[in-house]
């Protein structure tokens, strides 16, 4: 075993980076090699993780740990600097596991061109760098810099490989992620200003903790909750989702919903409470509000849409919203199941895109109405489909109920109005899910759908893993909540926040005093 | 004062301190050996003795600047005719490397053919141009002319009086008007181009000389550290300073007309109006040469104006709150008009006016004692990276051509929709071409992002954080021009008649190759840069 002094965060990240220039380099006899090369790269990533998760220290998982320093612009006050702790290294994790799943699940999504495909497996590498990156950034600036650039890869994945309005969803996608972005360039150019400056000026260290004025304070975590809220995305500057996932192919569909867009609430709850801890309790309450209005917004459109990525990706609206609620809640339960529904969400929307990316690729069409039936024609699908799906309802001893749970009883001790309208949404979540599957997979079979063959070999390696989680963590979520706890409790003292008691208990408490 | 010395004094000669003013000498020298160049040399060596000529100057003129570098004294402030200072000596270099880059760029003679006119005194369209066409004739005045240009550049950007500086304006500025009208096709376009530039010229530098007449009248000087000094005194006469000791209307008049004819030469709104006619009539190359250098020139000169001639207590807050306000203007008109634009070259105009107002947002804390140093630092970064992309992206566009019906490679194909499908078919003129536009936009990890970081962080050091906020709101109206040109580029299918696209010689592969270098590494490693930058500091 190597020890913790080894750069692992860095070799995480170099590993796709370097199989990215491979691929993209390969001299045009061996190009066909594109796809192997690409999938034993995002592997070798993968190995390199387990490698790290296995030397990271569980029982100081609140500390940031595998952390390098070194000093990059220093004129401007900016370090190459990275370091995970426990919610960290989880969205690294979730990173590395998704890739190679996504690698195998496209194997045929490129085309046959040969200078299609090793651009489109070399553009999945250099995101999996970003993203590995971003979720290991200890310096703001450095944060932002790859927050941004990680737009680049995506954008061209759309715009190269999406649908019919690709063109359309690429653009508006960056624009809305830009335009959250630079607003948030200035709140962190603000808070390099209000920090202690010098050579090291950007090391999240030295920013946690400063003395900002309240109007200060208060206006920067406006900027950065921007950013955050247009990605992650809530309502109402959710809509860039609906049209670049609707258009993305399967794979960069999954990249982005579940992994990319988890920097918006994992920006949250590493960068929003700790730098701003005033104005994030100053704003819980209104982000409280528009969580639920996500909620419950995401699955109302979700039972009324007529496309399957849509579908889906109105779905993940709703879910970020139980997200948010979990973060800005504002007590452990409540932090700890948002941080978990992070990573479940990951595994349960990636298998369902995957699914309808099967479908999709086999019948020639995404609308929910040409498909009928398809249950017995292609069980595993469906099957696959269904234990996803209600994984997304939070199904007792699936994934997702764990986290739902968490932040539904977290969210009760703070505010009740929210947890109760947020259970609602649970509601609604079976609606929508048994709605949709009944649609596609149950009744008469349409002639088109008759002749659709089932899942090949290579689609269920794909997707095997993320059911394998999906059922794991729903059956025994320990090991990863061990890893989250202490660093949600190092949050929510940065934060300042304490758990409620529980205004019942105490009630009751006097009650049995006076008899 | 009077204009003879008195019989019976001895003439003592003015100090010329002759290494300060080598870069300049060089230039201009070389300009005028290659006058005789033209004069003499025979017609078939001629370009290769000019282009040889030009460079080996301008790489001369590098050495000398780079081996003063550690000469200079940091905080001396010139009192002669020109600022020897580091501050002058970065923005003499980087006039330097971006004129070597320009003259690179204008010496293309590959697949596309000469960009300039045969013979630019012929009528366009007549018998006497197709004679000369078939002659093959070259004008190569263009060299020559391009060094007196950058001489008149060199001297403007670091010029320490207001006289020097307007000759220094002419001197730079008719050798372009003439560069301008020089165009090989669409000639009429090009000569109406520079009648426009030359007009409008004109009038800013009346303006200009007005308002160093009105300075003069109440200063009683034209130098820059004299102005400094006389209205830092205050209230001495009753032109500088009103009783209460606000300064003068006149006083004020005239610093508004000199910074509005050094606002005409960045293309700052609202004088603005010439610049897309400009870009869009001029040889391709020259248009990249204008837009690098002329704006490196004319910030250069307004920073001197701004930073070491008009003293903070006279002119106290509102002075940046102007400077705010046009950098304001000027942002949101070149960006949302930009977004309207359907030729790559006029697009590429309006693009450097909104970049004209982010180095602006930086000029307006100059009011701010504590932000003047970032000031300085980051306006100094912004003109290097933006001169590279600007220089490089126009050389881009020069490649991209129409074809005729007998398929031969004609001009440029400036129209956006004939950029359709270039992704596909020209992977690598696309992808830098795609590095200069997110450059542009300032993505980060290209320079365009570190210099748009630098003028930010000035403006909110300086207290203009809404100042900032408005640069980042018109960074995403730009984002989505340069961004719609990517589209077009990669995610759209050729048109029925597809461009062509021009092997560069290598010279003009050189040129684009050194921009998109200097984008990437000022991008990914600026720290160097930066530092040099913030050597330069010299404030009095």
């Amino acid at each position: 075993m190597l020890s913790s002094s080894f750069p692992w965060l860095t070799t995480a990240g170099l590993v796709p980076l370097v199989g990215a220039l491979v691929v993209w380099l390969l001299p045009a006899p061996t190009r066909r090699l594109a796809r192997p090369v690409a999938l034993a790269v995002s592997v070798l990533t993968l190995l390199v993780v387990v490698g790290m998760a296995l030397s990271f220290d569980v029982a100081q998982a609140g500390t940031h740990q595998f952390t390098e320093t070194y000093s990059w612009i220093p004129q401007l006050g900016v370090s190459y600097a990275l370091g995970v702790d426990g919610i960290g290294l989880t969205m690294v994790a979730l990173a590395a596991v998704l890739t190679p799943v996504v690698v195998l699940a496209s194997w045929h999504d490129a085309g046959v061109d040969p200078s299609r495909v090793r651009t489109f497996f070399a553009l999945v590498l250099v995101l999996e760098t970003l993203l590995i990156g971003v979720f290991a950034a200890r310096d703001l600036f450095l944060f932002y810099v790859l927050f941004e650039v990680m737009l680049i890869p995506m954008y061209f994945l759309i715009g190269s490989f999406g649908g019919p309005q690709r063109r359309y969803a690429a653009v508006k996608f960056l624009l809305y992620s830009l335009l959250g972005g630079l607003v948030m360039l200035v709140a962190v150019i603000a808070l390099y200003v209000q920090g202690p400056g010098g050579p090291e000026g950007f090391l999240l260290d030295n920013l946690v903790g400063l003395e900002l004025s309240e109007t200060a304070g208060r206006l920067m975590f406006l900027g950065f909750f921007v950013a955050f809220a247009i990605k992650a995305p809530m309502w109402p500057v959710h809509t860039w989702l609906p049209d670049a996932a609707g258009q993305a192919p399967p794979g960069a569909a999954v990249l982005m919903v579940s992994v990319m867009d988890k920097v918006g609430t994992f920006g949250m709850i590493t960068l929003g409470l700790p730098l701003f801890p005033e104005a994030s309790r100053w704003a819980a309450p209104a982000i409280a509000v528009l969580a639920v209005i996500s909620i419950l917004y995401g699955a109302l459109l979700a039972i009324g849409q007529t496309d399957a990525m849509r579908f889906i990706a109105y779905t993940s609206v709703s879910h970020f919203g139980f997200i948010v609620l979990g973060i800005f809640a504002m007590t452990s339960p409540g932090q700890n199941g948002a941080v978990l529904y992070m990573v479940n969400h990951g595994f349960t929307t990636g298998a369902m895109f995957l699914v309808v990316g099967m479908l999709i690729a086999r019948r020639g069409s995404a609308r929910i109405t040409d498909y009928g039936g398809a249950q017995r024609v292609t069980p595993l699908l469906a099957g696959t489909f269904l234990v996803a799906g209600l994984s997304s309802l939070a199904l007792p001893g699936l994934s997702s109920f764990v986290s739902e749970f968490l932040v539904l009883v977290g969210t009760y001790a703070r505010y009740p109005w929210a947890a109760v309208l947020g259970a609602v949404g649970v509601i609604l979540a079976a609606v929508y899910i048994l709605l949709m599957y009944q649609r596609m997979f149950t009744g008469q079979v349409p002639e088109p759908v008759k002749a659709l063959p089932d899942m090949r070999a290579r689609e269920a390696w794909a997707v095997a893993p993320l059911i394998a989680v999906i059922i794991a963590l729903g059956v025994y979520p320990k090991p990863v909540l061990d890893v989250l706890e202490p660093a949600v409790q190092r949050t929510m003292e940065e934060v300042g926040a304490t758990d409620p008691q529980p205004a019942v208990s105490g009630a009751a408490t006097a009650e049995g005093a006076d008899q | 004062m009077t204009p003879f010395a008195a019989p019976g004094t001895t003439f003592t000669p003015p100090e010329i301190d002759w290494a300060a003013l080598s870069p300049v000498l060089v230039v201009v020298g070389a300009a005028v050996v290659g006058v005789l160049v033209e004069a003499f040399a025979p017609r078939r060596g001629r370009r290769f003795v000019q282009l040889a000529l030009s460079v080996a100057a301008l790489a001369a003129a590098l050495v000398v600047v780079v081996l003063r570098w550690g000469t200079v004294e940091q905080n001396l402030v010139g009192v002669s005719a020109l600022f020897d200072h580091r501050v002058s000596l970065f923005l003499t270099a980087t006039l330097l490397v971006l004129g070597l880059v320009a003259v690179l760029a204008m010496a293309e003679r590959g697949e596309s053919g000469d960009p300039f006119a045969p013979q630019a005194a012929a009528v366009p369209g007549s018998p006497y141009e197709d004679a000369a066409r078939r002659a093959g004739l070259e004008q190569t005045e263009v060299f020559p002319l391009t060094l007196f240009a950058l001489g008149g550049m060199i001297v403007f950007a670091t010029a320490a009086d207001l006289l020097t500086m307007f000759v220094a304006l002419e001197v730079f500025s008719l050798p372009l008007y003439v560069l301008a009208a020089l165009a090989r096709r669409r000639r009429l376009l090009s000569q109406e181009a520079s009648v426009k530039y030359f007009l409008l010229g004109a009038f800013s530098s009346g303006l200009f000389v007005y308002g160093v007449a009105l300075i003069y009248g109440t200063t009683g000087t034209v130098s820059l550290p004299g102005m400094l000094q006389r209205m830092a005194q205050g209230g001495a006469t009753e032109l500088l300073a009103t009783p209460d000791g606000e300064p003068s209307l006149m006083l004020l008049v005239g610093i508004v007309l000199v910074i509005s004819g050094l606002l005409f030469k960045i293309g700052a709104v609202p004088f603005h109006a010439w610049t897309p006619d400009v870009y869009t009539g001029a040889p391709t190359p020259v248009t990249g040469f204008m837009a690098a250098c002329t704006k490196v020139a004319a910030f250069g000169a307004l920073l001197h104006l701004l930073f070491y001639a008009l003293p903070i207590n006279v002119l106290q807050e509102s002075w940046g709150l102007v400077i705010a306000v046009v950098a304001v203007a000027t942002m949101v008109v070149g960006g949302v008009v930009a977004v309207v634009q359907t030729d790559i070259k006029r697009m590429l105009a309006y693009s450097s006016i909104a970049h004209a107002g982010f180095i602006l947002t930086a000029m307006a804390t100059s009011t701010v004692p504590d932000a003047r140093p970032l000031s300085i630092s980051g306006v100094l970064f912004y003109l290097l990276a933006y001169g590279f992309m600007t220089i490089g992206a126009f050389a881009v566009v020069s490649l991209v051509r129409e074809r005729d019906a007998e398929d031969n490679v004609t001009g440029e194909a400036t129209h956006l929709a004939q950029w359709a499908g270039l992704g596909q078919r020209s992977p690598v003129l696309a992808g830098v071409f795609t590095l200069f536009l997110l450059a542009m936009a300032g993505i980060p990890l290209t320079s365009g992002f570190t210099g748009k970081y630098a003028v930010f962080l000035a403006a909110v050091e300086g207290g203009y954080t809404w100042l900032a906020l408005v640069g980042v709101l018109v960074s995403v109206v730009t984002a989505f021009f340069y961004v719609r040109v990517i589209v077009l580029m990669y995610f759209s299918s050729p048109p029925a008649t597809p461009t062509a696209v021009a092997l560069p010689s290598p010279l003009m592969g050189a040129a684009i190759a050194v921009g998109a270098a200097v984008t990437v590494v000022l991008g990914v490693l600026p720290a160097p840069v930066l530092d040099l930058a913030a050597s330069t500091l010299a404030l009095p």
